[in-house]
Order: structure tokens, then C-alpha cells, then sequence
């Protein structure tokens, strides 16, 4: 077993408060945790980070409950547990923050901390002694904050406070995070810091998870490193640096794979973005696709990554900035005006934004461009959509029975290949990819990987959006990282994954982009 | 503290057997909310037939015909309205405003731009709902019972609250007369449906309808305008109920700004009963054309066979929820 022995740093104060063994999680044949063991002394904030898919969110779940392992056993203060869900936990001690928090917004502060565990008299709340029961749990806990302010018009970090509260109001001595600095703002974190430390200093545990690695070495005592579903080691906090959790993030001998093809003499510039500018959201970010080439775009959650693709096909409105296509600008004002200039996008949720669950295989595939296969009047050519939707299901080897087949049918792998197929139906310039290969299985990600170099082999220049950076790094000829909304660097094909990664993670110093 | 049983041991047999029952029943449940509306009307339709003689006569089949005709029209229209992810409660209101348009107007201005003006007055109502859903962004839901008040209240102001008459034989003629033993009224309807049916199921517009249903996003980047789509489903609506406003106006030689307080209503439920869903993105006009028949063969049928009257409401209101409950329970069962 890795070392799972935290014990002994000055900062642990209590023997092992939860204790993990062999535990194993898997997700459609996927091991998600293989084998985990862990320890996490009481009073102590105990980090958890990795890679996105590496297992932190899941361990961290099953902590508090709301995931349950397929092996392996728990310990709470050395007794074993077994939850059966998040309130099991709860009554125990352990609380869970979420990503998404659970408040009911048009209640107060005071109401939502004691939701369910209001004091009562004769079936109503004693409001007097609720109030003065608000007033001790502050006080204990140095928080500060309106109590009758409306949860839904607090800031996201004083909502967090509020989840808090309820949490040690519920009497958790245990308390899971669950990237919780993900949508806060830099002042906002200070204070989630603030409260963890009190958190700490009032003896609470505290499981951190999260992908901001400067917050976790500023904040744990502990950190434990997962990869792939396994734990890589667990260390006091002072001995790692930022980057030294990269390298045992990615593994020093983990290499990327290198590019499946190499760039054909590069064409002509396809894509050209001078100056996009959305207030919060992206800062002057400019780049060029050339035609045939693979840009990947390389960026944490949060970094803008999603919203430049949107940016570019006019799915949000820009404050400033320019799209060339071809060498002719155009105005991007509605996802429209991008289609007829040759742009397609595959965006990140496929079920939100992309799909018609409830039309058919073939009816998806034409439906941005159905004119094109609809009479004068406007009367849509029954037989040619039929057998384009057969020739596709053969192209592609979508497996569906029918171009009939209702969409919600397909396998998630099946669905995105129909998400491509929408726009290689009439042939794109460019094609905007954000998370093309999320939740689908070994296979089809190989034939949608196959389809993407097939794509650019033809022409197409394509900007890939990947949070899984081995993905980006396989496929793109040129790599540009982006953070907060900036491009802070630029790498060639095949770039040494740790050098992205840290840029990614703002570890090194931006570059100058040469514009 | 072991592993579930489940999750482990890959056992061929068991799985497939797992993966094909819920299928079946999955199938099985889907036709439930195709054609279930077809199965009970032809229940509904043999059984009077079998137990009412005068049930089964031209006469008495024309007449349903007849008597729903306006009903029918605004139920396939607002299909559209459905379908594309809105509702419109001022259907009614803008049939009884055209109606006393129609009679107004062919009083002061002559019979031919009174057989026009509740089109367009229908038209405009249409147009004025749908900017208030697209470009003010509010629920259509409000949005259409605000307008419905509006629309009542125009036609009381208009009419003065008095019933206004015109008895040219020409305004007359769509109400009363027919070709053979077919009225006029009748073959409107049954020529609306068609084209509704034909244009929602069939054409580029009727696509985009669909696809605003059922995902607004998607159908945003697939670069559908989505607010014309919208508004234009409104106004389809809004002419539509202009038809029926005219229909209703020829027949009776009136115009009466009371009339079609319920006919919204009725629409939409004929809508749901006909298996449209009311979420937007799935249905057709021909379900709405069943559903429209099947609550008037409950109603033809309760007074063929003599049903007090005082309990007809409350038989139809059961049939109704009975309908919607046993297709969405269908729904919710095939997931």
C-alpha cells in the first residue's frame, strides 16, 4: 500500500478521525478509485487533488455519503461505517459542500442555517431562541454574516458560509469540500480561507478537494495525490510544492502520446481572432486556426476555455474583437451568422446544447442546414434525409437501427458521433470542439479521435477544447493555454506535458503571445 | 463490506435478460402515448355505435363535426403554439374579439372586409403575444392570460356589451351553408387540419418547431431563429381563432363578446388528451384532431344515451385527467 501514514507531523492533532481501505469504485467498467486507503486525522484540513477523472470528487462523495463505494471499508473514529446516503452521514458528523449548494434562495440567512432544526414551541418556531442560537454558532465560529440577509442575494463565498453553518449547526465535526473556490472570486476565496482556518483552529476536520493548487498548499496540513484511481502518496503539506503535485499528478514517466499525424504543409489562415473581449469572461485573446491544423486549447474549468469556443459562434455576445473566416470578417452577432460563415461547434454538454433528444438520428444531423435539403416552399425532402441518415449510421458506424431512431436511444458514443455529423453534413471550415470525447467509451473516443485528424487531413481547421490534456496533447499541432480568460502560452506539437500543465495551473510566469 | 454483487461478476445470461425485459416494456409504454388516444377514441367510437343506433348516422356524425368545428380549428393551431414550448390562454378571447370584428365591421364597412378582418385581427392579437413572450421574455402562460383579459375587454368595448346582428345571405353563407350535406364550416376544418398537420410535419418551419420545443439552446446554435419561429406559431394561432371567431359569427348572425370563455381551455386540453406533450418538442395535429373528437363523442355519446345532464361536466373532467394520467404514466415508465 502507498503511505497512508500522515501520522506523526506536528500539525496532526488527533489520531486517525476517518479512516478508508481498499475502496473501489467503478463507473461503466472504469475504475474510478482502484484500491484507495487513506487516513484523516481529526482537526486537520487533508487536501485531495489530482487530474480531472482522477478520483478526488468520488472519494471525496464517498466520504460524505453521497456515493457509494462498490469495496472497501470505512472507519469513523474506529468504528466501521457504512452510509446509505448523505443524511446518513450527516447525523454521524461528516457534512458534505457540494459544488452546487443546497439552499432554498428566499429564505434568510438565520432560516436556512437551521432549516429542519428550528427550535419549536407548540409546532411553531421559537424565533426569540432561534435567534439567540444564531447569535452562539457566530460567535463560536467568527463568522460574519447578516443573519437576516436573503441567501439569494448573497455573494457564492457567503452562501458557502451559509452551507458551513448549517453544517456545524448540524453538529458536523467533519466537513467535505468539494472544489469550493471553483466560482469564487479572489476575495471571495480569502475569506473561504479565513473560514476554513477557524474551521480548523475550532477542531472541525476539514477534506479538501480541489484542482487549485496554490489554495491546498496554503491551506492542508495534508495532501493526498490521486492518479488514474489510485493514491500516488500522501504528505504533510509543508514538504510539496505546486510543482512537485503536478509531477505526482501526471507522473514523471507518464508521457503523452505523440501526435497521430503530422500537420500537412500548413494552409492558409481559416480562422482569425483579433482582440474577442467579453467584460469578466475573456481578455483580449486572439488566435489563428490554419487550414488542416489541430490547435488545442488546454485550460483549467473556469478559465474561459468553453466561453472563448461560444465567443467565436456568436453563442454569447463580445464586447469587442474580430472573427475573420477565409480572410473576411464577419459578424457574429447569433450562432446563424457563424454557421453560414462555415463554423460548426460540438459544445461541452451535449444534452443541453446540442442535441434533439426527441427528433430522430437523421433529423438531428440536418437540422442545421435543413434547407438545404427542403424544396422552395420550404418542404423537407423526406427520402434524401432517410438516406443520408444511412449513409452516415454506415460511415460512422453509428449503431442505431434506423435513421428513424429516436435520438435519446443512442449511447452517449453514438450521439456524439451524430453531434459531428450535424455539422460535417454540409462541409464546415472550421469546427470548434469542447470536450468532444466527454463520457463516451474507449471506442468511439478512438473513432471520434480517428474522425478529428480525418477532418483536418481534409481541410478543416479545428480549435479542440479538452480537459483531459493527454487528449489535447495527442491530437493538437499547436498547443495554446488559457487562464482567466487570457492566453498566457503558446507550445509547439508535442509539448512535455508538465510544462502545459503548469502553465495551465499558473505555476510559470505567462508568456508574451506574439500576436 | 463486500462488493456488490451486481457490480462485479460479469454474467452474460442474467444481463441480457435484464437489458430485454425493460425494453419490451419500454416499447410497450411508447405506444401507450403514440396511439393510445387512437385506441380510445375507436373504443370510444364502437361502443356508441353498439350502443346508441342513432349514433352511427351521417347526420348525427356530421353534426359533431359541425358543432366542434371552431373548437377543432384553434386546437390544431395551438398545436403549433405547444409543440414549440408555449401555451396560449387567449385563444378564446381573441375568438369571441374576431367574432364581434367579423360583425362590426361587415355592419360598417361592408361583408367582404368583414369576412377579412378577424383573420387579421386574430393575426395581430397573435403577433402582440408573441413579442410579449420573445422580446419581453415573459412566461407565455402570463403573458397569454394578460392578453386574454385585454382581448375580452376590447371585444366588450367594441360590441358596447350589446349582441350585434348582420344577415346578409353572403355573411351567412360559412356559418349555414352546404355542399351536399357537408357545411362549409365543416370542410374548413377538416382542410385546416390537413394543412396544420402537413406544414408541422413536413416542412422546414414545421422542423424548427420541434426542435424550439424540445431544446431551446440546441435549436439557438443550430442557428434556428427561435423568436420568429415563436412568434410565428402565435400568430398562427391568432388567425386561426380568427377563423373560428368568423365561423362562429356567420353562423349565429351575431357577434357576443361572452362567447369562448372555455374554448382556450378545451383546446389545450384536446392538445394533451391527443398525446402532444405540453412540455413542447413532441406531438402532432393529427392527435389534437382525435382529441378534439374524443371529448366531443363523450359529450355527443352522454346525450345519446340520456346521461343526466347536471353530471356530463364532471364525467368529461374525469375522462380528461384519466387520458392525460394513463399517457404520462406511460411516459414516465418508459423513462
Amino acid at each position: 500500500m502507498p503511505g497512508s501514514e500522515a501520522g506523526g507531523g506536528p500539525d496532526v492533532r488527533h489520531s486517525a478521525h476517518i479512516r478508508l481501505a481498499g475502496i473501489v469504485k467503478t463507473y461503466g467498467g472504469k475504475r474510478a478509485l482502484d484500491d484507495v486507503a487513506l487516513e484523516i486525522a481529526g482537526g486537520t484540513v487533508h487536501a485531495l487533488v489530482g487530474a480531472n477523472g482522477a478520483g478526488k470528487s468520488t472519494l471525496g462523495k464517498i466520504i460524505a455519503g453521497a456515493i457509494r463505494p462498490d469495496a472497501g471499508e470505512m472507519y469513523l473514529d474506529g468504528q466501521p461505517v457504512r452510509w446509505a446516503d448523505p443524511h446518513d452521514a450527516r447525523r454521524h458528523g461528516i457534512a458534505l459542500i457540494a459544488q452546487e449548494l443546497a439552499l432554498v434562495p428566499h429564505l434568510s440567512v438565520m432560516e436556512n442555517v437551521f432549516l429542519g432544526i428550528e427550535p419549536r414551541r407548540m409546532g411553531l418556531v421559537a424565533r426569540q431562541r432561534l435567534a439567540r442560537q444564531y447569535g452562539e454558532l457566530v460567535e463560536r465560529w467568527g463568522f460574519k454574516l447578516e443573519r437576516d440577509a436573503l441567501v439569494g442575494q448573497l455573494r457564492l463565498a457567503d452562501q458557502q458560509m451559509v452551507e458551513i453553518l448549517r453544517a456545524v449547526a448540524t453538529g458536523a465535526r467533519a466537513i467535505v469540500m468539494d472544489e469550493p473556490t471553483s466560482s469564487l472570486t479572489h476575495v471571495e476565496i480569502e475569506t473561504l480561507r479565513t473560514m476554513v482556518h477557524d474551521l480548523r483552529r475550532g477542531g472541525t476536520t476539514i477534506v479538501y478537494v480541489s484542482h487549485f493548487l496554490d489554495d491546498v498548499v496554503e491551506l492542508a496540513d495534508t495532501i493526498s495525490v490521486l492518479r488514474d484511481g489510485r493514491l500516488v502518496h500522501t504528505v504533510p503539506a509543508a514538504e510539496e510544492t505546486e510543482a512537485s503535485l503536478v509531477r505526482a499528478m501526471f507522473g514523471a514517466t507518464v508521457e503523452a502520446q505523440h501526435p497521430e499525424q503530422p500537420l500537412r504543409p500548413p494552409g492558409s489562415v481559416v480562422l482569425e481572432v483579433r482582440g474577442l473581449q467579453r467584460p469578466r469572461v475573456l481578455h483580449d485573446v486572439s488566435l489563428s486556426i490554419r487550414a488542416g491544423e489541430i490547435v488545442g486549447l488546454a485550460g483549467l474549468v473556469g478559465s474561459g476555455r468553453s466561453e472563448l469556443a461560444r465567443a467565436i459562434f456568436g453563442a454569447d455576445r463580445v464586447e469587442a474583437g474580430t472573427i475573420s473566416v477565409d480572410g473576411v470578417e464577419r459578424r457574429m452577432q447569433s450562432p446563424r451568422d457563424a454557421i453560414r460563415a462555415g463554423i460548426g461547434f460540438v459544445p461541452e454538454s451535449r444534452k443541453h446544447d446540442g442535441l434533439f433528444m426527441e427528433l430522430s438520428l437523421a433529423q438531428n444531423t440536418t437540422i442545421a442546414h435543413v434547407r438545404s435539403i427542403a424544396s422552395k416552399i420550404g418542404v423537407v425532402k423526406r427520402g434524401a434525409e432517410r438516406s443520408h441518415g444511412r449513409s452516415l449510421i454506415k460511415e460512422h458506424s453509428i449503431a442505431a437501427p434506423s435513421p428513424a431512431a429516436k435520438l435519446s436511444t443512442l449511447s452517449g458514443g453514438n450521439q456524439q458521433k451524430v453531434m459531428f455529423a450535424k455539422w460535417l453534413f454540409r462541409s464546415p471550415r472550421v469546427l470548434l470542439l469542447d470536450e468532444p470525447t466527454r463520457g463516451v467509451d474507449v471506442n468511439a473516443r478512438a473513432a471520434i479521435h480517428r474522425l478529428i485528424n480525418d477532418l483536418a487531413g481534409d481541410g478543416v481547421a479545428i480549435l479542440l477544447i479538452s480537459s483531459e490534456i493527454e487528449e489535447v496533447l495527442a491530437l493538437a499541432h499547436r498547443v495554446l493555454v488559457i487562464a482567466a480568460g487570457t492566453i498566457t502560452h503558446e507550445f509547439g506539437a508535442d509539448p512535455p506535458l508538465a510544462e502545459v500543465m503548469e502553465a495551465a495551473f499558473g505555476v510559470t510566469a505567462p508568456q508574451a503571445i506574439g500576436a | 463490506m463486500t462488493a456488490d454483487p451486481h457490480g462485479v461478476a460479469p454474467i452474460a445470461e442474467p444481463a441480457s435478460a435484464d437489458v430485454g425485459a425493460p425494453r419490451r416494456l419500454r416499447i410497450r409504454a411508447e405506444h401507450v402515448r403514440d396511439y393510445g388516444v387512437l385506441v380510445a377514441f375507436a373504443v370510444l367510437f364502437i361502443a356508441l355505435s353498439l350502443g346508441s343506433a342513432p349514433f352511427l348516422s351521417t347526420g348525427n356524425l356530421l353534426n359533431i363535426l359541425y358543432e366542434n368545428a371552431p373548437l377543432g380549428i384553434i386546437a390544431c393551431a395551438v398545436t403549433l403554439v405547444v409543440v414549440a414550448g408555449n401555451f396560449d390562454l387567449s385563444l378564446g378571447a381573441q375568438f369571441a374579439l374576431t367574432e364581434v370584428c367579423a360583425v362590426e365591421v361587415a355592419i360598417h364597412w361592408g361583408v367582404g372586409f368583414g369576412l377579412v378582418a378577424p383573420l387579421v385581427v386574430g393575426g395581430a392579437c397573435g403577433l402582440v403575444n408573441g413579442l410579449l413572450r420573445t422580446k419581453l421574455r415573459v412566461n407565455s402562460f402570463l403573458a397569454t392570460l394578460a392578453t386574454s383579459f385585454v382581448y375580452v375587454g376590447a371585444a366588450t368595448a367594441i360590441s358596447g356589451g350589446l349582441l350585434l346582428s348582420e344577415s346578409s345571405n353572403t355573411f351567412l353563407a360559412l356559418g349555414r351553408d352546404s355542399i351536399g350535406q357537408v357545411q362549409y364550416s365543416v370542410i374548413v376544418f377538416i382542410a385546416l387540419a390537413a394543412l396544420l398537420q402537413f406544414v408541422l410535419a413536413r416542412t422546414v418551419f414545421g422542423r424548427f418547431c420541434y426542435a424550439v420545443g424540445g431544446n431551446r439552446d440546441a435549436a439557438r446554435l443550430s442557428g434556428i431563429r427561435v423568436d420568429r419561429i415563436v412568434i410565428a406559431t402565435f400568430v398562427i394561432a391568432g388567425v386561426a381563432a380568427g377563423i373560428a371567431g368568423l365561423i362562429q359569427a356567420s353562423t349565429t348572425g351575431s357577434g357576443n363578446s361572452n362567447d369562448g370563455t372555455t374554448l382556450a381551455l378545451q383546446a389545450i386540453a384536446a392538445v394533451a388528451i391527443g398525446g402532444t406533450s405540453i412540455f413542447g418538442g413532441v406531438g402532432s395535429v393529427w392527435r389534437t384532431v382525435l382529441g378534439v373528437l374524443f371529448l366531443a363523442l363523450i359529450t355527443n355519446g352522454m346525450d345519446l344515451l340520456a346521461v343526466n345532464f347536471d353530471l356530463q361536466p364532471i364525467i368529461t373532467g374525469v375522462v380528461i385527467v384519466a387520458a392525460v394520467a394513463i399517457s404520462s404514466l406511460a411516459v414516465a415508465e418508459g423513462g
